[in-house]
């Protein structure tokens, strides 16, 4: 099956200066999936979505969208067709939500065209989506983690390309914040056909909401694969050290990962 | 505040636009009378009819000859120089993304200043037409070198900027004034230009830095709304498609070709780059394509008020500019410091 929007690594290597946090990484994510990357804290998770969307440059190997190299592709060309939710964004003082979101036109736009009903639909479709319309007015740094996390997205949705990235989207929310951004994240998925890829820390999460996995260690690729067929007892006792036994999640049957008493420190054993 | 109504009309570009307009306005009407307090005030008052018959050729006292001769020019050059100052200190600002950046702060008016004394010192220069492209060759060696010593420092920390730009700014001004001690008559050339004024120039000063003042504004205004996404980091502006190290690169230019214009003709006037976007931010928000414009008309506005106020104080002598900005600017840098730390 080809479908569009996939996106591939052949051979990455990616550095931070002299370290090496991923190397010789070959994979291909599905179009019109999502994908959640997962792994152990350190484990390039981040990294590695950093060079998929072309804010970190391979030392070597390529990154391809549909089979074109996205560093030859000029920003804006990317920016059409790839969104990205960086794990801690810079939100501007006093800046409102729809402010915020009217910003993911950007690409859209030109110097001196003018604001479009088109520009003005997709702002209000994605406010509406994220459930940010009635926060419109609202400064976003006055907003809880949960509405402020969905009023990103919204500028991610605003941008309307096929393919989104999210870094780490449930970081400092409650569970029910968690739930809902990954709730929205399968609607968009569903009712919108678009790619998602994130990375996750959560594997009973990523086990649910994602249709395909790749799991990394030490910037390596683990396993990769749909959830059901790549998390074992094995897996994550060899990825993460964790002894565990892995069973059906009572609420959707995916695979859910329970540590064993006791094991997860041995120096906490009791007697 | 209170939640949305439904069936508010959506606010789009066209709309805000001419929300804005009344602010404009205004902010237009305040400038207009700090023109007109410049033409008329300073150590011989002249009244306001009597400007008006000078400027439109009715009157040929000395009065008129006054307003004509020395302060129209002397107007002209400060709305200039507050113009390219207050937006430069904005396309800064907006490029570190520090609300503490300035011309003043990054030791860019500095670099500017020293790099000129020491052209008159070396080459003999005496007229501010020629000091143009040392000035901007000077502000962009001192606008590297602030940025540079901030990156060492890993991540940028805002106040590290400006302390290191500000430690940059005290540096050379020692500089300068040892190049300014080893030869007497670039002492007599510099010392009064260095203070920081828009008096006693002619309008032929401005016009060899109008081609760098005005390219230094288009490039700013084409900036803005890459500027907007700049401030939601650069990893979002990168996935929004904004060449963030082209962009950064193009209005740092921008910030050097403003500065370096402002004190080829002025000297280094403190502070009005600082000032200007943080007088305008609370009124029109941070949409750099509102907040250039408005610094535009709040740049030459600070600067006429301070070189009126500078008249005043101490008549029938005056203070120079760039001394009173530096005695108001002074608690405001401290203010933002605090402001920002918080």
């Amino acid at each position: 099956m080809t479908t569009a929007d996939q996106l591939a690594a052949h051979g990455l290597d990616l550095r931070y200066g002299d370290r090496l946090v991923v190397g010789g990484l070959d994979l291909t994510l599905p179009g019109g999936a999502v994908t959640a990357i997962v792994g152990p804290n350190a484990c390039g998770k981040s990294t590695l979505l950093r060079g998929l969307s072309r804010l970190l440059a391979p030392a070597a190997g390529r990154v391809t969208l549909d089979g074109a190299d996205i560093h030859r592709m000029s920003a804006r060309a990317l920016a059409l067709r790839m969104g990205l939710l960086p794990q801690q964004p810079v939100t501007p003082e006093a800046i409102t939500v729809e402010a915020l979101v009217r910003l993911g036109r950007y690409p859209h736009q030109r110097l001196l065209s003018p604001w479009s009903a088109a520009d003005q639909r997709a702002v209000d479709e994605a406010l509406e989506r994220t459930g940010t319309a009635g926060l419109r007015d609202h400064p976003v740094d006055q907003l809880s983690g949960g509405q402020r996390q969905r009023a990103w997205i919204a500028l991610a949705l605003a941008q309307d390309t096929e393919l989104l990235l999210l870094d780490e989207p449930t970081t400092f929310l409650d569970l029910r914040h968690q739930l809902d951004v990954l709730d929205l994240v399968a609607a968009l998925h569903a009712e919108a056909g678009r790619t998602v890829v994130m990375v996750l820390h959560d594997l009973g999460q990523a086990a649910r909401y994602a249709d395909h996995m790749v799991v990394l260690k030490d910037g390596r690729l683990a396993a990769t694969g749909a959830p059901a067929d790549v998390l074992d007892a094995d897996l994550v006792k060899s990825v993460f050290d964790v002894d565990c036994r892995v069973i059906p999640d009572p609420e959707t049957g995916t695979p859910l990962v329970i540590p064993k008493a006791g094991a997860v420190r041995h120096s906490a054993v009791s007697a | 505040m209170t939640a949305t109504h439904q069936g508010v009309p959506t606010t789009g570009a066209p709309f805000r636009a001419v929300r804005h307009l009344p602010l404009f306005l205004a902010g237009l009407a305040a400038l207009a009378l700090c023109v007109a307090a410049s033409l008329a005030l300073g150590a011989r008052s002249v009244s306001p009819s009597t400007v008006a018959d000078a400027l439109f050729g009715d009157a040929h006292g000395r009065d008129a000859l006054v307003v004509t001769g020395l302060r129209l020019p002397r107007t002209v050059i400060g709305l200039a120089v507050g113009a390219a100052l207050g937006v430069a200190g904005a396309v800064a600002q907006a490029v570190t993304r520090n609300p503490l950046a300035s011309p003043t702060t990054l030791g860019i008016n500095a670099g500017a200043a020293f790099a000129v004394v020491v052209a008159i010192f070396a080459l003999k220069l005496d007229s501010p037409a020629q000091y143009v492209w040392f000035a901007c060759a000077g502000a962009a060696g001192a606008a590297l070198l602030a940025q540079a010593m901030a990156r060492r420092a890993g991540d940028i920390d805002p106040v590290r900027l400006a302390l290191g730009g500000t430690v940059l700014q005290l540096v050379l001004l020692s500089w300068t004034s040892a190049v300014m001690l080893m030869d007497q008559r670039t002492l007599d050339d510099a010392r009064f230009w260095l203070a920081g004024s828009v008096s006693g120039r002619s309008l032929d000063v401005l016009l060899p830095v109008l081609p760098a003042l005005v390219l230094g504004l288009v490039i700013a205004l084409a900036l803005s709304p890459a500027l907007n996404a700049l401030a939601l980091g650069d990893d979002t502006a990168q996935s929004l498609g904004v060449p963030v190290a082209r962009i950064r690169l193009a209005g740092g230019v921008a910030v050097v070709l403003l500065a370096g214009a402002a004190v080829a003709v002025a000297g280094p006037v403190a502070f009005i780059g600082l000032a200007a976007p943080h007088l305008v931010r609370p009124l029109l928000g941070g949409d750099h394509r509102l907040l250039l414009p408005g610094c535009l008309i709040a740049g030459p506005l600070l600067l006429l008020a301070a070189d009126v106020l500078g008249r005043l104080v101490i008549r029938p002598s005056e203070l120079e500019v760039g001394i009173v900005t530096a005695f108001l600017g002074a608690p405001l840098l401290a203010l933002l410091a605090r402001k920002v730390t918080r």
